[in-house]
């Protein structure tokens, strides 16, 4: 397992030159939080497949279809229809009306502070779940392939969460954007790799491929020895509430991705609406070409390596990896396990400047400071400090949830509050010249409070005595979050605001007046 | 046709554009007909994706029998359905791509126009 080691050590040893040579070159506000706003459309394109692309995607997915097949399929599906919501509705209105942060667009025509402060808590609920979503399957992984060299599940979150600390308080966001390209590289690089060894498996034949998928042979909890046809649905969501709860998990990913902040800051990375429009359509077909290959990972891994031995070998999330080791020896393995771990970090990265970034601009100078700056740079000042406690605050909780943690179910925790919470109140606040900052502040709160109450009460929590059936709350707690922004926007008028909504109108639409590429 | 960098260097900055000026800008049919363009591409193209969409897990969910039908060699209905979801999402991108190349030469030109009324009106 050292050769696994030594490929980690240097992926790190990379990316530490990526930060030295980033920090060199970042000086200012614009420089930190949004790389000058100077990427081009292939740069920021990689780097929201790289920002997305995360250890649910790559290991989950794997391990999701490899155990009940078609089902984990209608995952990669939907995170990638739910691009569209970003190219369609969010993405170009964003870049001409914003700065740093999300709330830059809500901020635009309501009252700051009370929708900067509901945004940062939105941002940092929604980075926080998934950021130790990662963090607990990069621990569990690490410690998995490094066993034999001692690495312990803590080690390896103290490592993880340290250099992510590095690359974002050192890099700001190019060194950021510069990993996330890296990683989308070797990771697209390995799945690619890892297809092509399936498909030579099978005689470079799809008809014997599929063929197998429709035999998949495993050992039931019973013991009993099971053939399933894999390309059947309803492995994973079986009546009474499988199809409800399928619509639902639909409604979160393709909602929720355009509510997701480490997303939405990568558009303001590039020079204007057109880049970001044309870094969408750059993401879209690297997240698809991606999400299609899931194919050959999942049944790959269902089919020639087997549930009962992955079961017996590291569980689910270890599919991929051991799909590697049976098609391309221990070398292979530890170089896609190596890809695994690069996937987490980068993410992890761009979750914590999001956060950092949102909890500097919008709390800090915004809401406390009421917009000014008391000496210049303490706005990047503050976001590094930000950094370091977010990082070491996730360090923290991923310890204490332990390696055991349900690592989907936090991820999809994060899409269904940003769906629920988010995305009503920047489409309304684009879209809507009625909508105030009653309605704002009303659609967060209903939105955070109704997906989390909602997850606390679903069996992913409670088990058996569920009171709410389904696993994902989106299909309630989507339309609340609408609902509460309406009612509250209803219920109060806001002159100023409907009145700026004129301006806000022009420049989302046009571009005059917005964020012009820094001069370094 | 100006360059992009030259666009940049005439555009008025935030600080030029006066309160009243963003109101001029609304009521000119030039910005009413580049909404009016972009409404007639974006909410088609969101209804049809979203409805193409559903339609995947409500039929999976709902009608697992007829989604299970195979319909090449051993590959079912299922599968395939969810397979043409990528290309259609691929498809609605390069619509719109094509489409806003339109809408950022319809912005362009009200933005020439506001250089001209801001030099007008002084």
């Amino acid at each position: 397992m050292s050769t696994a080691l030594g490929m980690f050590l240097v992926f790190i040893a990379v990316t530490f030159y990526i930060t030295w040579w980033a920090a060199r070159r970042s000086t200012g506000s614009s420089a930190y939080f949004a790389a000058g706003r100077s990427l081009t459309a292939w740069q920021n394109g990689v780097a929201v497949a790289g920002d997305y692309m995360s250890a649910a995607s790559f290991l989950g997915i794997a391990g999701i279809i490899a155990f009940q097949g078609y089902d984990g399929f209608m995952y990669s599906v939907g995170w990638l229809v739910a691009y569209l919501t970003v190219l369609l509705v969010v993405a170009e209105p964003l870049r001409n009306a914003g700065k740093y942060t999300m709330a830059d667009v809500l901020a635009y025509r309501l009252s700051p502070r009370p929708v900067r402060a509901m945004g940062a808590l939105s941002t940092l609920t929604v980075s926080a779940f998934y950021m130790i979503a990662q963090m607990v399957g990069a621990g569990a992984l690490v410690s998995l392939l490094l066993k034999d060299t001692g690495v312990t599940f803590h080690t390896a979150v103290i490592a993880v969460g340290a250099l992510m600390i590095v690359y974002v308080v050192f890099g700001g966001m190019l060194a950021t954007t510069w990993v996330q390209i890296v990683k989308a590289v070797l990771l697209m690089g390995g799945t690619i790799l890892l297809s092509l060894l399936v498909l030579k498996h099978f005689g470079f034949s799809l008809g014997n491929f599929f063929a197998a998928v429709t035999q998949v042979t495993y050992h039931d909890a019973q013991g009993n020895v099971v053939t399933q046809n894999f390309l059947t649905p309803g492995l994973r969501y079986k009546p009474p509430y499988g199809a409800l709860d399928l619509i639902s998990l639909g409604m979160a990913l393709i909602f929720g991705t355009a509510g997701l902040p480490h997303i939405l800051v990568r558009f303001y990375t590039v020079p204007d609406a057109k880049t970001a429009r044309a870094s969408v359509v750059w993401a879209m077909l690297i997240i698809g070409s991606f999400y299609i290959l899931t194919t050959f990972l999942g049944f790959g891994a269902a089919t020639i390596v087997g549930r009962d031995f992955i079961a017996k070998n590291g569980g689910t999330n270890m599919s991929a990896p051991l799909l590697a080791q049976t098609l391309g020896g221990d070398l292979f393995f530890a170089f896609i396990s190596a890809i695994a771990f690069a996937t987490i970090l980068a993410v992890v990265a761009g979750l914590t400047i999001s956060a950092s970034t949102s909890f500097a601009h919008d709390f800090w100078t915004n809401v406390l400071h009421r917009g000014k700056e008391r000496s210049p740079g303490e706005e990047v000042r503050v976001a590094r400090v930000t950094a370091f406690v977010v990082g070491a605050v996730a360090i923290l909780i991923a310890i204490l949830l332990g390696p055991n943690a349900n690592v989907a179910f936090l991820v999809a925790l994060a899409f269904a509050v940003a769906a629920s919470a988010n995305l009503p109140v920047i489409v309304l606040s684009l879209f809507w010249r009625r909508f105030n900052t009653r309605g704002a502040v009303a659609g967060l709160a209903t939105g955070l409070l109704s997906s989390l109450i909602l997850i606390l009460l679903s069996p992913s929590i409670m088990k058996g005595a569920a009171v709410f059936p389904l696993e994902n709350p989106g299909i309630v707690s989507i339309p609340l979050g609408f609902l509460g922004a309406a009612i509250g926007a209803l219920t109060g008028r806001e002159p100023e605001a409907e009145a700026k909504f004129t301006e806000l109108n022009v420049r989302a639409n046009t571009g005059l007046g917005a964020e012009k590429a820094g001069a370094h | 046709m100006p360059s992009a960098s030259e666009l940049n260097e005439k555009e008025p900055s935030n600080e030029t554009i006066r309160p009243a000026d963003w109101e001029r800008v609304a009521a000119t049919d030039e910005f009413k007909s580049l909404i009016a363009a972009k409404r007639r591409f974006i909410a088609p193209a969101v209804i049809f994706f979203i409805v193409y969409y559903f339609a995947l897990p409500a039929l999976v969910g709902y009608a697992p029998g007829l989604m299970s039908r195979r319909v090449l060699g051993v590959i079912n209905l299922a599968y395939l359905f969810a397979l043409s979801q990528f290309f259609m999402a691929w498809i609605v991108a390069a619509l719109y791509m094509r489409a806003a190349g339109r809408f950022d030469e319809m912005a362009r030109k009200i933005i020439h126009l506001l250089q001209g009324r801001l030099k007008g009106g002084e």
